[in-house]
């Protein structure tokens, strides 16, 4: 078996576990950036997302001026693609992150480039709690915070897990891109080291071992969804 | 004169849509007593519900003035004029004392019966025991004590109702609006939720305003009603005297809705004794309503003039402890005894409709 795989996966073996280039080095940097980005993101996405639904027409919070700055942000920065992002905001992340290569150093454009995904998701989500529900609150005698988090929040829950992992997913996809500024990680193991060195096989099992990733994300995520829905 | 419970002093609504301007509501003013059920009627689109959320400020008026117990909610005299209104505080305050419920229920779907009450005591000054004990006094209200801790998508429809019902009434409130709230529910659970509702209004005083479109609702617990079209009320009174004397057509074909009678009419035309109705016979409508229904009628109509009447359909129903009844007969005899006789019903306050004359 081990001789079959050496014999198989040559450069995958050679690549080896730990040190610069090892396989554990990569699945560690493309979790810590998924991780943090999405704490990051998702924080400034979910603003984003109650902020959209609150400030809009009809809204709890109804106001023009606020509305039309969040979706105009949203909008610009959902329309500059992520690799083209990455380079245009350096100097931004040089003096946020200290430097601009690096693992950490890709949490900044990662964190701006998937929050407007997120909160336009996070947007749709909401927007489908029953305005009813949200109107029998106002007529209970409830405050601004009660309705974000009591009904919004609560109600909107199910859906939130479910965009969250759409989110996560392609959050994933957007590690593989930071690999251009020297993030590392796997989509970079199957780059750099697999398709630029035409060693195939380093490609291919970098490319599974994303797949395993997504799935997990894709399972953990349709499960919480469900266990959290009671409509 | 006491002040009224609640007023709507001219109160309008506009929805700007696009370049054209929606009159949802019309200068409308109409008092409400404590302790009424009152009802308002009308076909969707007739302003009614949109008039009744101006009273919780869930719909701001374009104008009018608004007043619940002596306390002006919302006060603006025309168009241009600055409205005033209260703060947000003391408008949350109200809130808690104005329960709703709506057609739809409108229930959390991720908290139980018992968390979806307990939400509406956020702001109770009570203690957290307190809260959950109040949550039980409610569900046990409205017979729900068994279902607690399940979800809405559990509960059936009139369950859910009687959900959002304890949910409205948790801050003790003085109103209770009810926005169609029956209108989503099958006969034998709406007449459920209507007593529901009579027994609050007769055990704890609450003053009820029920939005409807069925006539049905308003006969069996509204002692009075509103009704209205195109955001206007076009009559208004108590129940029976909207029963017995609509004034407007659109009153009578609601009237009508609740009665069933023009059906019975159109069935009974058919039937051979009306095609073939004999040479001085007559189809005749006889509506009646309160004391004069301790006469016996049709009794006397023999003994006094010798005019047979045949009871082809009868309708009685108790309105506020009246009687209010309508009787569809063919008379025989004597065509001046039959005048005579017809005269004197209208004397006794009858009212007599003749259908057809038979040929």
């Amino acid at each position: 078996m081990n001789e079959w795989f050496n014999h198989t996966f040559p450069n995958v073996v050679y690549q080896g576990w730990t040190g610069d280039t090892g396989w554990w080095t990569a699945i560690t940097q493309t979790i810590f950036m998924t991780y943090w980005a999405a704490i990051f993101g998702g924080v400034l996405g979910l603003i984003f997302g109650f902020g959209l639904v609150v400030t809009a027409k009809g809204g709890i919070a109804q106001n023009k001026v606020i509305y039309w700055c969040l979706d105009k942000i949203v909008s610009i920065f959902r329309a500059v693609p992520f690799i083209i992002l990455l380079a245009v905001i350096a100097p931004f992340t040089k003096a946020v992150a200290g430097t601009q290569i690096g693992t950490t150093a890709a949490l900044v454009p990662l964190s701006l480039g998937v929050f407007p995904f997120y909160a336009r998701q996070v947007q749709v989500a909401l927007s489908e709690v029953d305005d009813g529900i949200v109107e029998a609150a106002q007529a209970s005698g409830a405050t601004f915070w009660d309705i974000v988090f009591g009904v919004y929040l609560l109600e909107g829950r199910a859906e939130l897990i479910r965009v969250s992992t759409v989110t996560l997913i392609s959050l994933i996809g957007l590690t593989a891109m930071a690999g251009a500024i020297g993030a590392g990680g796997l989509g970079n193991m199957a780059i750099a080291y697999g398709y630029n060195r035409f060693a195939n096989d380093v490609t291919l099992i970098a490319t599974l071992l994303v797949l395993v990733f997504v799935l997990l994300v894709q399972v953990v995520g349709d499960f919480l969804a469900k266990h959290y829905s009671h409509k | 004169m006491t002040k009224p419970f609640i007023s709507f002093q001219n109160v309008s609504v506009a929805f700007q849509q696009k370049k054209r301007t929606i009159q949802a509501v019309q200068n409308v003013s109409l008092d409400i007593d404590q302790g009424d059920i009152f009802g308002i009627v009308g076909y969707s689109g007739a302003g009614k519900s949109t008039l009744v959320r101006t009273l919780n400020l869930l719909q701001v008026p374009t104008s009018g003035k608004i007043t619940v117990n002596g306390q002006t909610l919302f006060e603006k005299k025309d168009q241009n004029a600055r409205p005033q209104q209260i703060s947000a505080k003391e408008l949350r305050l109200k809130r808690q004392k104005i329960g709703m419920i709506f057609q739809h229920f409108n229930l959390q779907n991720e908290r139980t019966v018992f968390d979806n009450v307990l939400f509406a005591l956020n702001h109770a000054k009570l203690k957290q025991k307190e809260k959950e004990a109040k949550v039980h006094e409610l569900l046990e209200l409205v017979d729900l004590t068994d279902r607690a801790k399940q979800y809405p998508s559990q509960l059936s429809g009139g369950q859910k109702q009687r959900v959002a019902i304890a949910r409205a009434l948790a801050n003790d409130p003085e109103i209770l609006i009810s926005d169609e709230a029956t209108s989503a529910l099958d006969p034998k659970t709406t007449k459920q939720i209507l007593q529901l509702l009579k027994r609050l209004n007769q055990e704890y005083g609450l003053t009820i305003v029920l939005i409807t479109h069925e006539m049905d609702a308003v006969k069996e617990i509204a002692n009075k009603v509103a009704v209205m079209q195109n955001g206007q009320v076009l009559e208004e009174g108590s129940t029976l005297a909207i029963f017995t004397h609509p004034q407007e057509k659109l009153t009578q074909e609601f009237i009508e809705t609740a009665t069933n009678e023009d059906e019975a009419i159109a069935t009974i035309s058919q039937s051979p004794a009306i095609t073939a109705l004999g040479a001085g016979q007559r189809f005749v409508r006889l509506a009646y309503s309160g004391n004069n229904t301790n006469e016996p009628l049709i009794t006397s109509l023999y003994k006094k003039y010798e005019v047979q009447a045949n009871i082809l359909y009868g309708n009685v129903e108790i309105l506020q402890g009246s009687e209010v009844g309508a009787l569809l007969v063919v008379l025989s005899g004597d065509q001046d005894k039959q005048a005579a006789a017809l005269a004197n019903l209208k004397e006794q306050g009858v009212t007599v409709t003749i259908l057809k004359e038979g040929k």
